[in-house]
């Protein structure tokens, strides 16, 4: 309770600055739109229905491009994590690939796949999995080597070993991974969405670019605000409940240390 | 101990016959090639208690690792009950060093782990086996927990449990009470000397500690490093259970250690 006091204090707090930074008439509307336009923005997206529309085609493009990324990249992760080869190799490539801003997949894809759906997925899918390759192969070389020997005693070999023991011990881990790959799928996807213009289908990333188009800078921020809602929620419901269980598990993290 | 029905009456696989037979093994490092074991030679008879005693990197732990099946020697065999070792068995369980139990599983959950992995038993047989070995250990109320939970000693009564508990022929200890403060280690060896009365299980016992050696095995077996080597077999003929601080089990200790640091000073000389 103290604590959602606190947070609801200090986001109050921050529209408050907003509201006199507006007042205080330094800057023009058109660039620094009050809070309540940008609210009354957001209220007649909702009712018109086109922020949730355009939220829902972001969505799914997300959670399309972020599984492909995730199923290819824990695996990769794993293999370039137990094999020198596949380091030497694989890992290289990512650890390349993984630096380069999602952003700089845009013109290729453009040029590979058209102003298509296939081209923001493609942006996606190459800014999660490097990423969730790297996080991966990190957390699985750190695994105590004790754990695959006892099991092996016990008679744990092959696949019993790599689900019952491999992953499991990995899971702190591969969750990391899955984590910083969310983060980059998100990125990635916003970059496309704004460079990538096509008809079959308007998401949240192409409204925030409407309506610096259009100079409506209400909307500009409403967009943002909802990017910015939709990351952290997915975070509280879809992340925090697994990290939650795993520290206490593991008996690990900094709270109640 | 209550009056539930004990381990022994579902489970009870005789102990193992073993023998190794000139064991040798050479560490290969790109700078050198060292010899660990040299033409290494044991028999224990069924039931048998024995304790490696030796300095660090005398290759115990390499013996146990061979034994188990995790590493393979250069040359020479193991034979368990006249079968040849080719790899890691459910009959040869180990109890390692530091706790090897597995974070992601709760403490039943790491005691079911090798039950599992037992086809012969249903589900509720392995249920009945896990929570009788927590109660062999004095654990039954924290089945629950988490590893992270519990205190070193109670961690390594898990590991014990967890080897016991697919019902091995033989157990193989590699130091397991080294992390542990000295009255928890006190209370083990009285624990673990009446576990291995009631459930009589080929044990090898790998420490550098030679009190704990003379309290717990049957025989002591003095080996010493660069190339590892058996040097000499104390018997050991006190009565169970043995105290750790009793005068007649510091006596033996003494004359091992004298003994143990002989070997010592002429490998120094040489």
């Amino acid at each position: 309770m103290k604590r959602a006091m606190i947070a609801i204090v200090f986001f109050a707090a921050l529209v408050g600055i907003w509201q006199l930074a507006v007042a205080s008439g330094r800057w023009s509307p058109v660039l620094l739109p009050s809070p309540l336009s940008v609210l009354d923005y957001l209220w007649s997206a909702v009712r018109d229905g086109s922020l949730l529309e355009a939220s829902l085609v972001t969505l799914r493009r997300l959670a399309v491009g972020y599984a492909i990324g995730v199923i290819l990249g824990l695996p990769l992760g794993l293999l370039s994590a137990t094999s020198q080869y596949a380091q030497d190799t694989l890992g290289s490539l990512a650890l390349g690939l993984q630096t380069l801003p999602s952003v700089c997949w845009v013109p290729l894809a453009l040029l590979w796949f058209g102003q298509s759906e296939g081209a923001m997925l493609f942006v996606v899918v190459m800014g999660t999995m490097w990423s969730v390759v790297i996080a991966t192969e990190t957390g699985a070389k750190t695994i105590p080597p004790i754990y695959a020997r006892a099991a092996r005693t016990m008679g744990s070999e092959g696949l019993h070993k790599w689900t019952r023991v491999i992953l499991p011990a990995s899971l702190p881990f591969l969750v990391s991974g899955m984590k910083q790959g969310w983060a980059f799928a998100w990125r990635s996807l916003m970059a496309a969405e704004i460079f990538v213009t096509i008809l079959s289908g308007f998401g949240l990333g192409q409204l925030l670019h409407y309506g610096r188009e259009l100079n409506a800078m209400d909307q500009v921020i409403g967009v943002m605000l909802v990017i910015v809602a939709i990351g952290l929620i997915a975070d509280k419901l879809i992340f925090a409940p697994i990290e939650n269980f795993l520290h206490e598990r593991w008996g690990t993290g900094l709270r109640g240390a | 101990m209550n009056d539930m029905l004990m381990p022994s009456e579902i489970v009870a696989e005789r102990p193992a016959k073993l023998v190794v037979e000139g064991v040798t093994k050479w560490f290969r490092t790109p700078r050198t090639t060292v010899l660990a074991l040299d033409n290494l030679s044991l028999t224990l008879a069924p039931g048998e208690f024995i304790c490696l005693v030796g300095p660090s990197g005398c290759g115990k732990s390499t013996l146990l690792d061979i034994i188990a099946g995790l590493t393979k020697a250069d040359a020479g065999r193991v034979l368990v009950d006249d079968q040849l070792v080719a790899g890691p068995g459910r009959h040869r369980l180990v109890m390692f060093q530091e706790s090897a139990l597995f974070p992601w599983l709760n403490v039943f959950g790491n005691v079911m782990f090798g039950l599992k992995l037992r086809p012969d038993l249903t589900a509720e047989q392995r249920r009945q086996i896990a929570r009788e070995h927590l109660q062999l250990v004095g654990l039954e109320k924290f089945a629950d927990a988490n590893v992270h939970e519990l205190s070193g000693g109670m961690k390594q009564r898990v590991a014990l449990a967890r080897a016991l508990a697919p019902d091995p022929r033989t157990l193989l200890m590699d130091e397991p009470m080294a992390s542990l403060d000295a009255l928890t280690r006190e209370q083990l060896y009285a624990d673990i000397q009446q576990i291995w009365e009631s459930r009589r299980k080929t044990i090898i016992f790998v420490t550098h500690n030679v009190r704990e050696a003379v309290c717990l095995g049957d025989r002591v077996i003095l080996m010493t490093g660069s190339p590892g080597r058996v040097r000499e077999e104390f018997a050991i003929s006190l009565p169970r259970p043995r105290d750790i601080n009793s005068v007649a089990l510091a006596e033996y200790a003494q004359r091992i250690t004298v003994a143990l640091k002989d070997y010592m000073s002429s490998e120094v000389a040489e």
